[in-house]
């Protein structure tokens, strides 16, 4: 398998992978992570009412391990994801990194390690905590995901050094190199469809800073002060209770809103990047289409009703998580094609025998 | 390698080079710093208001609204200037199957860059100064052309060669 092939196949591998993750992040983790939050603020009311200041801060500093738990799952997500759009970026690039096939693979492997090592190293961090560390305040899984950071930037500096021998004119060996060009309807439908969708994401993020942004910031300082007042005054705890929800509802408003408004973007710039290897994906035309279909379906179908559950609630939130299983489906597929082509080629150079 | 492709791609590595060391000067110097205070501000809004300190409870929580102001704006330049920067190197690899003149083609160019470096600094200038005009107004502008560059290119990849 050339570099090329490599980071393809690992780019897709852990765009699914990371998409397989945030979707069970949703199902499993994200409400009751918010419940506990919920709570943990409605206890610090009832100190607030029982007049104990030590409490509140004892409250506020649990709060960080709640915190601390949904936010490495969120960037376990992030990273794992975007570090299979590198992997797709670098990809593309290939034709132009001067090196010899073996250090161009090595540098690919490379890439692939840190951007797998990354995201469980990131998981880790809250489970493993600083059980058996020899440092101060770095746990093992902060270690590991620092390490794997390290390969990704070594692998980065050394494809950067092969495109730099390449703008001093030099040349890599000629090898496989598919017109990146080609790909017919299926490259054109994720071109332009990818395009709608970064559109649609700036629109929405557009209308989201225009009418909502400032209107929650307001709300938010709103609630808390009437949370605190009603907090204040001992028969009042049921009102202050009435904030906290309020106060959990707005959360997940704005918390809903950003999703689909990052979300949408996050595709179109997926479907672009397809778009570019799909010389690669050894299926026929019409399979080639269906997965193309089937991923600009769920990239449009994830962020709408992620917003729609401000209206529809849970429902509406399992049609997102089918609108992202829709995109790991049409990835896996793509990827079936990428792994066919690979063993065409191998069986063709005899490397199969 | 035509014109607008060259102001895509080498637009796109400076605008995210330069995303980049603003996310690190910001990590460095100001993150912990403003994360801390909204952390330590919301705790001394409910710790005052424990203590009965209602006008400590007051200012705390001007504190906490203050700073989470102007966090989430830096965070969003910041990301903001590299994902436009990555959607225009993409952009400008793709440009080959643009469907449009070489004039066309360099206009859309010229108006993403416009718009992904005016969008993110009218947003920044909001932090200087609450309210400013200048700020709205050039992150409206800055939106505005991004739009209608994305709204081009979308037409320009849909349409078949003629």
């Amino acid at each position: 398998m050339s570099a090329q092939r490599l980071l393809i196949f690992g780019g897709i591998a852990l765009i699914a992978g990371g998409m397989l993750f945030g979707d069970l992040f949703a199902v499993f983790v994200l409400h009751q992570n918010a419940a506990l939050q919920g709570e943990a603020l409605l206890a610090a009311t009832q100190a607030v009412a029982a007049q104990n200041p030590i409490a509140v801060k004892d409250i506020f500093a649990s709060l960080g391990g709640l915190l601390e738990d949904r936010g490495t799952k969120v960037d376990a997500h992030v990273h794992m994801t975007d570090a299979g759009y590198l992997a797709l970026l670098l990809a593309l690039l290939q034709p132009f990194i001067v090196f010899p096939h073996y250090t161009k693979k090595l540098l690919a492997s490379l890439f692939v390690t840190g951007g797998v090592l990354l995201p469980v190293g990131i998981f880790l961090i809250h489970y493993v905590g600083l059980a058996y560390s020899p440092f101060a305040v770095i746990g093992w899984g902060s270690v590991l995901a620092d390490f794997a950071g390290a390969l990704l930037i070594a692998a980065l500096v050394g494809e950067a050094w092969g495109l730099y021998k390449y703008s001093r004119g030099a040349r890599a060996d000629a090898g496989e190199m598919e017109d990146l060009q080609a790909g017919g309807w299926a490259r054109r439908a994720l071109l332009s469809g990818g395009t709608v969708l970064v559109l649609l994401g700036f629109l929405y993020g557009a209308w989201y800073s225009a009418v909502d942004l400032y209107r929650h910031e307001e709300q938010e300082t709103t609630i808390l002060k009437n949370m605190i007042d009603d907090a204040g005054q001992p028969s009042n705890l049921p009102a202050a209770a009435l904030e906290v929800k309020n106060f959990g509802n707005l959360a997940g408003e704005r918390a809903v809103k950003i999703a689909a408004h990052s979300h949408i973007i996050e595709f179109g710039i997926l479907a672009i990047l397809l778009s570019f290897i799909q010389p690669y994906v050894f299926l026929s035309e019409s399979w080639r289409r269906r997965w193309v279909q089937v991923l600009l379906a769920g990239s449009a179908i994830l962020p709408i009703f992620v917003l729609l559950e401000l209206k529809l609630g849970l429902v509406a939130g399992g049609i997102a998580d089918v609108g992202g299983l829709m995109v790991v489906i049409a990835l896996v597929g793509m990827l079936v094609g990428v792994l066919r082509q690979t063993g065409s080629l191998d069986s063709r150079s005899g490397v199969a025998r | 390698m035509n014109e607008a492709r060259k102001l895509l791609i080498f637009g796109g590595i400076a605008l995210a080079a330069f995303g980049m060391f603003y996310g690190l000067y910001y990590a460095v110097f100001v993150e912990h710093q403003s994360l801390d205070q909204i952390g330590g501000s919301l705790t001394a809004t409910f710790a005052h208001a424990a203590e009965r300190n209602w006008e400590g409870s007051e200012s705390a929580l001007v504190s906490y609204k203050q700073a989470k102001y102007n966090y989430v704006r830096q965070v969003d330049v910041h990301s903001h200037w590299i994902g436009l920067a990555m959607l225009m190197i993409v952009l400008g690899v793709a440009f080959g199957s643009l469907h449009l003149g070489e004039r066309v083609q360099w206009w859309l160019a010229a108006t993403m860059l416009t718009g992904s470096v005016v969008f993110p600094l009218g947003v920044i200038l909001q932090t200087v100064h609450h309210g400013v005009f200048l700020g709205s107004a050039l992150a409206v502008a800055g939106s505005a052309l991004v739009t209608m560059a994305l709204a081009g290119m979308a037409w320009g990849f849909a349409r078949t060669s003629s």
